[in-house]
């Protein structure tokens, strides 16, 4: 075995991948999205955790954290949230097999589930495109009071 | 018109490395990927290797990654990808035997993990000059997912096969689903308790790029999120499981008269 040579893509096939369709790419930000989450939820548990250690300490993380950086990164968690959750209702809906019609006979041009089902997921990028726009108008009255 | 071809090579005997090897080839309208690379073996280095075998498509030997992106070699046409340079490398999610040579070993041992045979009790009891009956409508219910060549496009394309070894694939996972399906089948159990291991089903999320890149339209995605719904269906009670078709006598016809008899057997 020694004498093959892995040709494994590794976490880069995730991103890059060639000439795919959209599904492929909402597959890695649905990952990406995810760790993006995992990584707030361990900050949030340790800047919440300030709050065992009495008022001030408290009242300095928090007027530490009210800065523009972390606002952005706030919008970043939402627009990740956004995403995460809408596509995540996409792949459920798909890997229960709705919305992706029934087998059919493979007569070239072939035609795949992943056309059947991209209504679906144009309609729920556009409502992620739409909540990520609102959120984006609320980042802006932050900015400019 | 003439292209260059980057060839990826690998020959563990030399370098555990592989490296780009450029030619000049001269394209002619309707050249296959295949055809070229057999004018290179046959007119410029003798040493590439790659596979092949029926040149139509059928075989699923000489897939391999052109242009990075994973089709059979006889079944692309080199004007149709590039008027300037392709580069042919073997397929992603393999290992690399020689030059554009995937072992496939592995592919065909999570192949076998799923059972890939009609499974029923009675097997031994069948009446072999008989038939399993099917309608018409079990038939396409399945039909789709056997045209699978095992060429391992899907495995290439796959994403979570990019980072996980031991996870079955989309080509074992749609067979598994194929099967199963099958009304003449009886191995449903099985094939579950073989596809929700902890590689199996659970770890497919739907990307989408094995039906894309499946050059036979098996659409093998579309199967495992078919078999995934069986399954949920199942363990909430939802879907009964049947027994598999019963067997058919030989139908007998009536042959239209003046057809002459078939004459005697010459063998007793």
């Amino acid at each position: 075995m020694g004498r093959l040579r892995d040709n494994r893509l590794g976490i880069a096939g995730w991103g890059y991948a060639g000439r795919y369709g959209f599904e492929r790419y909402a597959y890695f930000f649905q990952r990406l999205t995810g760790l993006g989450i995992l990584l707030y939820f361990s900050l949030h548990i340790f800047v919440t955790a300030y709050r065992a250690f009495g008022e001030q300490a408290w009242t300095r993380v928090m007027s530490g954290v009210d800065k523009p950086f972390f606002k952005l990164g706030e919008y970043m968690l939402f627009m990740a949230v956004a995403y995460h959750a809408l596509n995540g209702l996409r792949v459920l809906f798909s890997e229960l097999g709705l919305f992706m019609g029934k087998p059919i006979r493979p007569v070239y041009p072939y035609e795949t589930s992943l056309k059947r089902q991209r209504p679906l997921f144009f309609i729920v990028m556009a409502l992620a495109g739409v909540i990520i726009v609102m959120g984006g108008l609320d980042l802006i009255r932050y900015f400019r009071p | 018109m003439k292209i260059k071809v980057k060839v990826s090579r690998f020959d563990p005997d030399k370098s555990p490395e592989r490296y780009f090897s450029e030619y000049e080839l001269e394209v002619s309208e309707g050249m296959t990927v295949l055809d070229g690379l057999i004018w290179l073996k046959e007119n410029a280095d003798p040493t590439i290797s790659f596979r092949y075998s029926c040149r139509m498509g059928v075989c699923g030997s000489c897939a391999m990654m052109i242009n990075s992106y994973p089709h059979l070699a006889c079944h692309t046409q080199i004007l149709e990808i590039t008027k300037s340079v392709l580069v042919l490398e073997p397929l992603c999610n393999h290992a690399n035997v020689r030059d554009l040579i995937c072992d496939f070993s592995a592919f065909f041992e999570k192949h076998r993990t799923i059972k890939p045979h009609l499974l029923r009790e009675d097997a031994e009891k069948l009446d072999l000059t008989g038939e399993i009956s099917q309608t018409p409508q079990e038939l396409e219910s399945y039909l789709q997912f056997s045209y699978c060549i095992k060429c391992g496009i899907c495995v290439a394309a796959c994403p979570t096969c990019a980072t996980d070894k031991e996870y079955l694939g989309p080509q074992a996972l749609a067979q598994a689903y194929r099967y199963t399906q099958d009304s003449r089948d009886a191995g449903g159990d099985k094939r579950i308790e073989a596809a929700a291991e902890g590689h199996g089903i659970h770890h497919c999320h739907y990307a989408g790029a094995c039906s894309e890149a499946c050059p036979k339209g098996v659409d093998p995605a579309f199967a495992i999120q078919l078999f995934r719904k069986q399954m949920v269906l199942r363990s909430l009670g939802l879907k009964e499981t049947r027994p598999p078709a019963g067997e058919m006598p030989p139908m007998t016809l009536n042959p239209k008269p003046n057809i002459p008899k078939p004459p005697e057997p010459t063998i007793k």
